[in-house]
């Protein structure tokens, strides 16, 4: 195949040659973050509120003329052209030097703080830790912490690149609201009220979240600052449980997992803005499949039984706990009960159950019943033969900060935005075998108007591939599915629609291919 | 086990192995001088904008032709042995059939124009001419486009993306006038004229000049006017890829590999679908002899393996469907809404004042039965239009339920009301 190869090209393409202004432009852009990255390595920081403004400002200005000079005078559509053309966003040496800065910069964040210049122990800040001092006391009173520091780049990099996103999608509705409701979340739920609250003595919470993804929210020093925080810390603590238990069900039965990871979730947001140039990096191939099956479901597991043995350590007698370990199996009881019940009304479920959901399914359940036997050999210090606080320092080492977050977001230019959430995240798990198997929604295809060219697997972050469907005229029910919609925007002969409907028959579309008598050979 | 060849790896053909061996366990074999594997050929403009690489619009892994028993042999047939069941390619090789299907797609049509061949002028159908394209159209500034159809307006959009000013002649006197009607077809020359398409309705191509290198350097138009560009895209319209058959006697050919309505040539075990075939008698009259759409060529590969497989089936094709890009324009047809209205038939169009957005019915005058649909930057359901149109609703029944038809993404407006308001409006007094 003697076809050029445009994915390793360094420089620009020819269709995206930039013209002066957008030169001046990304300069502009460029400074400001040179701003906040030479203020790394200083011990203290001159007039920090100007120095902040002028570094934020001049990143938001830079940008907004960068899109404006990209968008305004092209008419609204699809815009990607030169994607694959251009370094950045093909893997090319650009994407690679990329890669590796935001993967460094993870690693500093999550392992060696104090080179950002956090000061431990009580020691005052430096660096670009103290940079933020003055933002983080006018919210939460406090001084800022690495955390802060990184929240509220997190939350400008939504919001900004969400801005750029809406610009760039502006003739698609379901885009332009949908970006809307993450950088709300962002803003709101994940960054301004969790310091706010902190400001009000109360505990850090952001109520968007919710386990296993908010993966200590059963941790005992959690649970316990609730409970010693009154009616608040009870409010916190019965929302998440009913986030859990009552709205993420009800919501992705009604919705499809969607209503989490592309309008609320904060790890959805960035990928969906930020690392909306990277989306089609992603892997389609069969064996990517295969891997993401095994892997997010192993970490999902991972995540129950680590919050299990959590949980059991610090519940039973004397512990000040209300719930006692006897109250624990019971309610475990109560929801075995339950899943027993559904097995019998709808059978129809066990029998679509196949391969790697079948055993993610096991082997909660199979944690489940342990816990319950346990409850009645009773007095045990460990659950599982295995000590629980290694079990949880693991589990926020390996999938907390180095799957979600330097994998995660540092992979995006080499594997696609959706790294974490499609290989990792236990929430999108859980909400992805709802969605496969008790939900209303579903992705249509449009009878035979598919013409099987790709763009919509191409453009899906989550590597699905799309078009085997489309193309066999058959609708997406697909766990992974994060209805972000792309598949449907992207599609020039408007094949795909996102849809609530009718949970049975959802999967069989009849295909539409051949005469009236209707040989319907796609099957 | 028999044999089964097919030659091209288009659509057609792809489809007529995929369904062979669904129901059979005879040998496979796709020959292809075109691509390794199959890709998706209206795909081809989004590889050159940058939307895509060449394997992203393959539809299936590599490894679905292993699994499958399709065997891909690389090559080009340059004749049929009817009398031994041969093949002979143009490397010598000799592949031997008991069923042979061809399906070799396409060609550019040339008319003869003076300069046609020059380096420079191209058309735009195969992976080669994309590969060509590529070359052609590095760094130059200026294009001409001749013949408006589809692709005409694809390779607009393909040049205009790196930034090479187009200058787009139509012969007639609206845009794609053989299939639109004259409504849509201004509103889609407005549309080319805001991405900046120099359009020239009513503008014939006379000659392409070189330059002292043999080098495209111009055209000259009928009327005597001279365009200056780098590059000529030739796009009025394809014909059946036949011209490798002229040696092989005893299959019949007219302008295409003549078939009936079971798909099958005069020779027994032998057959052609797709572009390349072309209809003694078109099962359905409505419809032309030679049908080069990818959804009829997908069609024509289901049918004939039916046949194939020992249960022979007509050509069917249903209801006519099909849809096209006009830059950000997306249309979608069901049924029949003709460039030129016939005697017993009326029509209504509405138009968003946006100039994106468009709907054309029509029907018996008769009996107000719906016949057809033109449909413009709005999706509507593939299987509502097929339904209503096989049952035999009325154009009012339609305009009452579009409601039912809709495909727009969710938050999108509905403009349904608007549509139904504009129709009742102008079509109050009885039929």
């Amino acid at each position: 195949m003697s076809r050029t190869d445009h994915s390793l090209s360094i420089a620009e393409s020819h269709s995206g040659t930039l013209d002066g202004v957008q030169r001046i432009a990304l300069t502009l852009a460029a400074l400001g973050v040179l701003l906040l990255i030479v203020s790394i390595p200083m011990t203290t920081i001159p007039l920090p509120w100007l120095w902040i403004a002028v570094a934020f400002g001049l990143s938001t200005l830079g940008t907004a003329i960068y899109v404006q000079r990209l968008y305004a005078h092209k008419p609204a559509g699809i815009k990607n052209d030169g994607v694959w053309h251009s370094g950045l966003s093909a893997r090319g040496a650009s994407g690679w030097v990329l890669a590796i800065v935001l993967t460094g910069f993870y690693v500093l964040l999550y392992f060696f703080p104090e080179l950002l210049g956090l000061g431990k122990d009580g020691a005052t800040n430096q660096g670009i830790v103290a940079l933020f001092d003055p933002l983080s006391h006018a919210l939460s009173g406090k001084a800022a912490s690495e955390w802060f520091v990184y929240g509220t780049l997190y939350t400008f990099a939504i919001l900004i690149m969400g801005a750029k996103f809406i610009a760039k999608h502006r003739s698609d509705r379901y885009q332009v609201i949908r970006t809307c409701s993450v950088m709300f979340f962002q803003l709101g739920f994940a960054f301004l009220i969790p310091e706010l609250l902190q400001r009000l003595n109360y505990p850090y919470h952001n109520f968007a979240n919710m386990w296993p993804l908010n993966y200590y929210f059963f941790d005992e020093w959690n649970v316990k600052s609730l409970l010693d925080s009154g009616g608040f810390g009870l409010f916190v603590l019965f929302s998440g449980l009913a986030m859990i238990f009552l709205i993420s069900p009800v919501l992705t039965y009604f919705y499809g997992k969607r209503w989490f990871c592309s309008w609320v979730c904060g790890c959805g947001g960035l990928a969906e803005t930020a690392g909306d140039p990277f989306r089609q990096l992603s892997d389609k191939g069969l064996k990517a499949w295969k891997v993401e099956r095994w892997l997010v479901h192993s970490v999902l597991v991972f995540v129950v039984v680590m919050t299990a043995a959590v949980v059991w350590s610090y519940l039973g007698e004397g512990s000040g706990f209300f719930v006692t370990r006897g109250m624990l199996s019971g309610i475990l009881a109560l929801v075995l009960g339950a899943l027993a019940i559904v097995a019998l009304v709808r059978p129809s479920m066990l029998k679509e159950l196949k391969g790697t959901p079948r055993w993610a399914i096991a082997g909660v359940l199979g944690t489940l019943v342990l816990i319950a036997v346990s409850a009645y050999i009773g007095g045990r210090q460990q659950l599982f033969f295995m000590e629980s606080y290694p079990l949880r320092q693991w589990y926020g080492f390996l999938i907390g900060a180095t799957f979600s977050g330097v994998i995660g977001v540092g992979f995006y230019p080499l594997m696609g935005s959706r790294v974490w959430c499609r290989f990792g995240c236990p929430m999108a798990a859980i909400l992805g075998l709802q969605q496969r198997f008790f939900s209303r929604f579903r992705i249509t295809t449009n009878g035979g108007q598919c013409i099987s060219c790709g763009n919509c697997s191409t453009y899906c972050e989550m590597g699905i591939d799309v078009r085997s469907y489309a193309q066999r005229g058959e609708n997406i029910v697909r766990a992974s599915c994060v209805g972000c919609g792309i598949c449907a925007s992207v599609c020039p002969r408007g094949v795909l629609k996102l849809e609530n409907g009718k949970v049975q028959g959802r999967v069989k579309n009849a295909p539409l291919h051949i005469g009236p008598e209707g040989v319907t050979l796609e099957h | 086990m028999r044999q089964i060849v097919i030659i091209g790896n288009g659509i057609s053909g792809i489809t007529a192995a995929r369904h062979i061996r669904k129901q059979s366990d005879d040998a496979i074999t796709v020959i292809s001088g075109e691509s390794a594997h199959f890709f998706s050929r209206t795909a081809l403009m989004y590889i050159y904008m940058g939307h895509m690489r060449y394997q992203d619009t393959k539809p299936y892994e590599d490894h679905f032709w292993v699994k499958n028993r399709i065997d891909l042999v690389e090559g080009r047939v340059q004749h049929v042995d009817v009398e031994t069941k041969r093949l002979l390619l143009e490397d010598e090789r000799a592949v031997p059939f008991d069923v042979l299907i061809i399906a070799t797609g396409s060609v550019t049509n040339k008319f003869g124009w003076p300069g046609q061949d020059l380096p420079g002028v191209q058309g735009l159908y195969s992976l080669q001419d994309l590969e060509l394209m590529e070359q052609n159209t590095k760094g130059i500034s200026r294009a001409v486009i001749v013949g408006g159809g589809l692709i005409g307006v694809e390779m607009a959009e393909m040049l205009l993306s790196r930034k090479i000013a187009v200058t787009f002649l139509v012969r007639e006197e609206w845009f794609w006038s053989g299939v639109l009607p004259r409504e849509e077809a201004e509103m889609i020359g407005r549309h080319l004229r805001t991405h900046g398409v120099d359009l020239r309705l009513g503008s014939e191509l006379d000659s392409i000049l070189p330059d002292a290198n043999g080098h495209v350097r111009a055209i000259r138009t009928k009327s005597g006017e001279e365009i200056d560009c780098q590059f000529v895209g030739l796009t009025a319209g394809v014909s059946p890829n036949i011209a490798w058959l002229k040696n092989s006697t005893g299959i019949a050919t007219d302008k295409g590999v003549l078939v009936n309505e079971y798909l099958e040539t005069e020779v027994p075990g032998i057959y052609a679908i797709g572009d390349c075939a072309q209809f003694r008698s078109h099962p359905d009259p409505e419809r032309k002899s030679i049908e080069q759409v990818w959804y009829t060529g997908r069609m024509m590969g289901e049918t004939v393996a039916q046949t194939v497989t020992g249960q022979r089936t007509t050509y069917d094709p249903g209801i006519w469907f099909n849809s096209a890009k006009f830059f950000d324009i997306e249309y979608q047809t069901y049924g029949w809404v003709r460039n030129t209205l016939r005697e017993d038939e009326a029509a209504h169009y509405w138009e968003h004042p946006n100039g994106c957005m468009a709907i054309h019915f029509a029907w018996k005058r008769a009996d107000r039965r719906f016949s057809g649909v033109n449909v413009f930057g709005i999706r509507l359901r593939h299987e509502v239009f097929d339904r209503w149109l096989r049952s035999g609703v009325t154009v009012d029944h339609v305009i009452d339920h579009l409601h039912d038809a809709q495909f727009d993404p969710e938050f999108f407006t509905r403009y349904e009301p608007m549509i139904a308001a504009s129709f009742r409006s102008i079509t109050k007094q009885p039929a």
